[in-house]
């Protein structure tokens, strides 16, 4: 053992090398992309890491691997798992060899995603185990146990996590390498009876399935990590308890007194549910307050085993107001329910510092970058189909922060790829609106180029902006198949996105630099005047992945103050000073658009 | 040592490295560390934290309210609205330079920071001003001004880590050609 300091992600991915894990595959999402990028850091050359061009290849890509017996693991965000969720499904049914682990990230606020959807009440649906961790330390050593019971039960096993875990950092303790496990691969055994789906498979499965999960909901009450702390000290013969889990679990610890515990149940795989520990814990008890996040998962399961062995033991939580239905939980909102629950006052109650008398605070919403190429490209548009009937549908990444004043180029978005149909949609009912999709490269390799067959089959009339800014940003700049690069370090041919385009059938593509204002625009009203489906591909890196061009500076004396750069563009790197515009340099990359916006032509730029 | 130190800013500041090299030197003094970060799409340009708690008492990476010892504001308004997680009479340390948001451009304002740290004056007794605009020119960099409010902590006596150890988690976590800067800016407040 060793001390490291690790974010949970990271933590995860050490874990699964040191279970011995073979393969692992993926799609980047806010909070799970870590978990993938760790492993290939610290590959030693033995595992085979992809980025797959989503996350429903990414399953099939570990089912293949587990077939073999090798141990897989497949990485995703929540949404992700949406999309995974076809083939997922009837691998429950069809089992695999070696362990597998679905690992997903669950996002309550949401923080960075568009639902709040809980992988535990997933795991109850597709009936697939799961793990739910706490803290850092304890994701580091269940992902070994998940590949152990994966592999014992010849299921894919869940393992969720919530940003909170993923995204904390901790001091944990290590294996050495000489600690790991090892797999050995036997290799895939030819057996039609085993490995293609019938109905006749999927019936004997689905019978095995239930009885295994009956046998796992007793060898989990006996799991080390779902465990009862006993009451103590001055709560000894209280007749409350605590039922809880994951980041929550530890927010109720910070609220527990040393020597004065309330009696609690931590409860770390929610399914198959441990109820025999879980009617050790409702023993003695007349109250329990549930404390989740997302949907009352616990809960539900409390309420249903007082009903079954006809226990009167009232459960509170989510459905009766202790616990806030959305949103993450915190160490003071779980302090003010358990609080409530207890009937207890607090008369050391923090007393909010921020009075009457606090200044107004500015907002700061999330904007594009000072030079982010997708300004120019919605900026383009705009000044193009201005006084035209339109819609502009957006779609998940950085781009979705087009919608932000004063660009206001998204008008809906849905889910990944969504855009490009939702369009089409809006075309077949409104034909004299000009439909257009905006859609990123990572996006349009994951979930897009169905969407333009489909334009161009059912003969749709729409405009596709790709905003090709060869890398996948929001997440933190994985490579796709139009980059060249993959995550085993290899240098591949690209995937070209023009090609894919024009062999789809598409006969106007035409190709752009968004940050040359006047070509844009051009190209933008040339395009969007041609009948069927047509694409624009606006191409320019991304700023955070290129070297800065330089920046511009404002002529004060030139400038008239009208302000059109900062009204127009809203470019974070234009501030006002004393009133007046003003370049903040250390924002600034030189991309130069403002200096088109510019009626005086205050704005020139220095070259570095 | 228990100590709950929140350090808030916005998006692109160097909060995170700030964070990181305090947890490395805690860490190398056998100190348990936990932190919390903002990460993604609040990076662009909105307001982000970083969480740092070391110590056996924490159990989870965020700091409760009242509880922090320490608030390392990289921006004053930021400062104001994380106030907060104040623990009474708590440090705040505070860096003058107001980072205007893309929203108050619009709105025609001209936001700058005094104000907040006008409030800040008012509220908070252990108040240390920083103003990074002239530690930049005094430093040919303003890529340190992390480092700066980082010493700014030290200097309060307050943060429970010495110039010595930060000094050290630099050397770890720092690439070396950078090494010069960043100890010259640990040096800034004391000549």
């Amino acid at each position: 053992m060793k001390k490291q300091f690790v974010m949970g992600n990271e933590a995860i991915a050490l874990g699964a090398i040191a279970a011995g894990v073979n393969v692992v595959a993926g799609y980047p999402g806010t909070p799970s992309t870590e978990v993938l990028e760790t492993i290939a850091k610290n590959n030693d050359g033995s595992i085979y890491v992809e980025w797959s061009i989503n996350e429903k290849a990414g399953m099939e890509v570990a089912a293949g691997a587990a077939y073999t017996g090798a141990r897989a693991m497949v990485t995703m965000k929540q949404v992700g798992l949406n999309v995974a969720a076809d083939p997922l499904m009837s691998l429950e049914y069809v089992g695999i060899k070696g362990g597998m682990v679905v690992m997903v990230a669950d996002d309550p606020g949401p923080i960075s995603s568009q639902t709040e959807q809980d992988t535990r009440t997933f795991s109850r649906f597709s009936k697939l185990p799961l793990f739910d961790p706490s803290s850092v330390q304890e994701a580091y050593e269940m992902i070994q146990d998940a590949f152990d019971y994966s592999e014992e039960y010849h299921t894919p096993v869940f393992f969720r996590s919530t940003t909170r875990v993923c995204h904390g950092y901790a001091s944990i303790d290590i294996k050495k390498k000489e600690e790991y496990y090892i797999n050995k691969i036997e290799g895939f055994v030819k057996d039609s009876s085993k490995w293609v789906i019938f109905p006749r498979l999927s019936f004997n499965a689905h019978r095995n399935i239930e009885n295994r999960n009956t046998k796992l909901s007793d060898e989990f009450s006996e799991y080390s990590r779902n465990y009862i702390i006993p009451s103590a000290g001055k709560h000894k013969a209280l007749r409350k308890g605590i039922a809880t889990h994951g980041i929550s679990y530890e927010y109720t610890m910070e609220n527990q007194e040393a020597g004065n515990e309330i009696k609690l149940l931590k409860i770390s795989t929610p399914y198959p549910f441990p109820e025999k520990l879980a009617l050790e814990f409702l023993e003695g008890l007349d109250e329990v307050l549930c404390i989740e996040e997302l949907d009352p998962v616990i809960e539900r399961e409390l309420i249903y085993i007082c009903g079954k062995y006809n226990l009167s033991v009232k459960i509170s939580g989510k459905q009766d107001g202790y616990i806030a239905l959305s949103g993450e939980n915190s160490v003071e909102s779980v302090k003010t329910a358990i609080d409530k629950f207890l009937g207890r006052v607090d008369e050391e109650a923090c007393l909010d510092m921020l009075d009457e008398e606090v200044p107004e605070l500015p907002i700061r919403p999330p904007v594009l970058c000072a030079g982010c190429p997708h300004r120019g490209a919605f900026y383009s548009v705009k000044q193009a189909m201005k006084g035209k009937k339109t819609i502009y549908c957006g779609d998940i990444g950085c781009y979705t922060l087009g919608n932000a004043m004063p660009l206001d180029m998204v008008d809906t978005c849905l889910c990944m790829g969504a855009g490009i149909n939702i369009a089409q949609g809006v075309g077949h009912v409104e034909p004299d609106t000009t439909c257009f999709a905006f859609v990123g490269d990572s996006t349009f390799f994951a979930a897009g180029i169905t969407g333009v067959v489909n334009a161009y089959y059912n003969q749709a009339n729409m405009v596709l902006c790709v905003l090709d800014n060869s890398t996948t940003a929001m997440t933190g700049h994985q490579p796709h198949p139009g980059t060249g690069r993959t995550m085993m370090g290899d240098v591949v041919t690209k995937v070209s996105i023009e090609k894919i385009l024009r062999a789809i059938g598409l006969e106007v593509v035409e190709t752009v630099d968004p940050l040359i204002l006047e070509e844009s625009v051009e190209c933008v009203k040339r395009v969007a005047a041609k009948p069927g489906v047509k694409a624009i591909i606006f191409k320019s890196p991304c700023i955070a992945i290129t070297k800065p061009k330089g920046s511009v500076t404002i002529d004060k004396d030139k400038c008239i103050n009208c302000k059109k750069c900062i009204s127009q563009l809203g470019c974070p790197g234009i501030v006002i000073v004393d009133g007046k515009p003003s370049i903040d340099k250390s924002l600034c990359v030189g991309c130069k658009l403002c200096t088109s916006v510019c009626p005086v032509d205050a704005i020139s730029s220095e070259v570095m | 040592m228990n100590k709950n130190i929140l350090l808030c800013g916005v998006g692109g500041q160097g909060t995170v490295l700030a964070s990181k090299i305090m947890a490395a030197a805690a860490m190398n003094k056998g100190i348990p560390v936990m932190t919390a970060e903002t990460i993604g799409m609040a990076q662009r340009g909105g307001s982000v934290f970083s969480h740092l708690r070391m110590g056996e008492a924490a159990h989870s990476p965020l700091i409760p309210k009242g509880k922090a010892d320490i608030i390392l504001g990289f921006e004053p308004a930021e400062t104001v609205r994380m106030l907060p997680y104040l623990k009474k009479d708590g440090v705040v340390i505070v860096n003058s330079r107001a980072v205007m948001p893309v929203t108050a451009a619009l709105k025609n304002s001209d936001y700058n920071g005094k104000e907040m740290i006008d409030y800040l004056k008012k509220k908070v007794d252990k108040l240390i001003i920083v103003d990074s605009d002239k530690a930049a020119e005094y430093l040919g960099s303003a890529k340190v001004t992390n480092i700066v409010l980082l010493s700014a902590a030290i200097r309060s006596g307050e943060l429970g880590l010495l110039k010595e150890d930060i000094k050290q988690a630099i050397i770890y976590k720092v690439p070396e050609r950078f090494h010069e800067l960043n100890f010259k800016a640990l040096d800034y407040l004391d000549c």
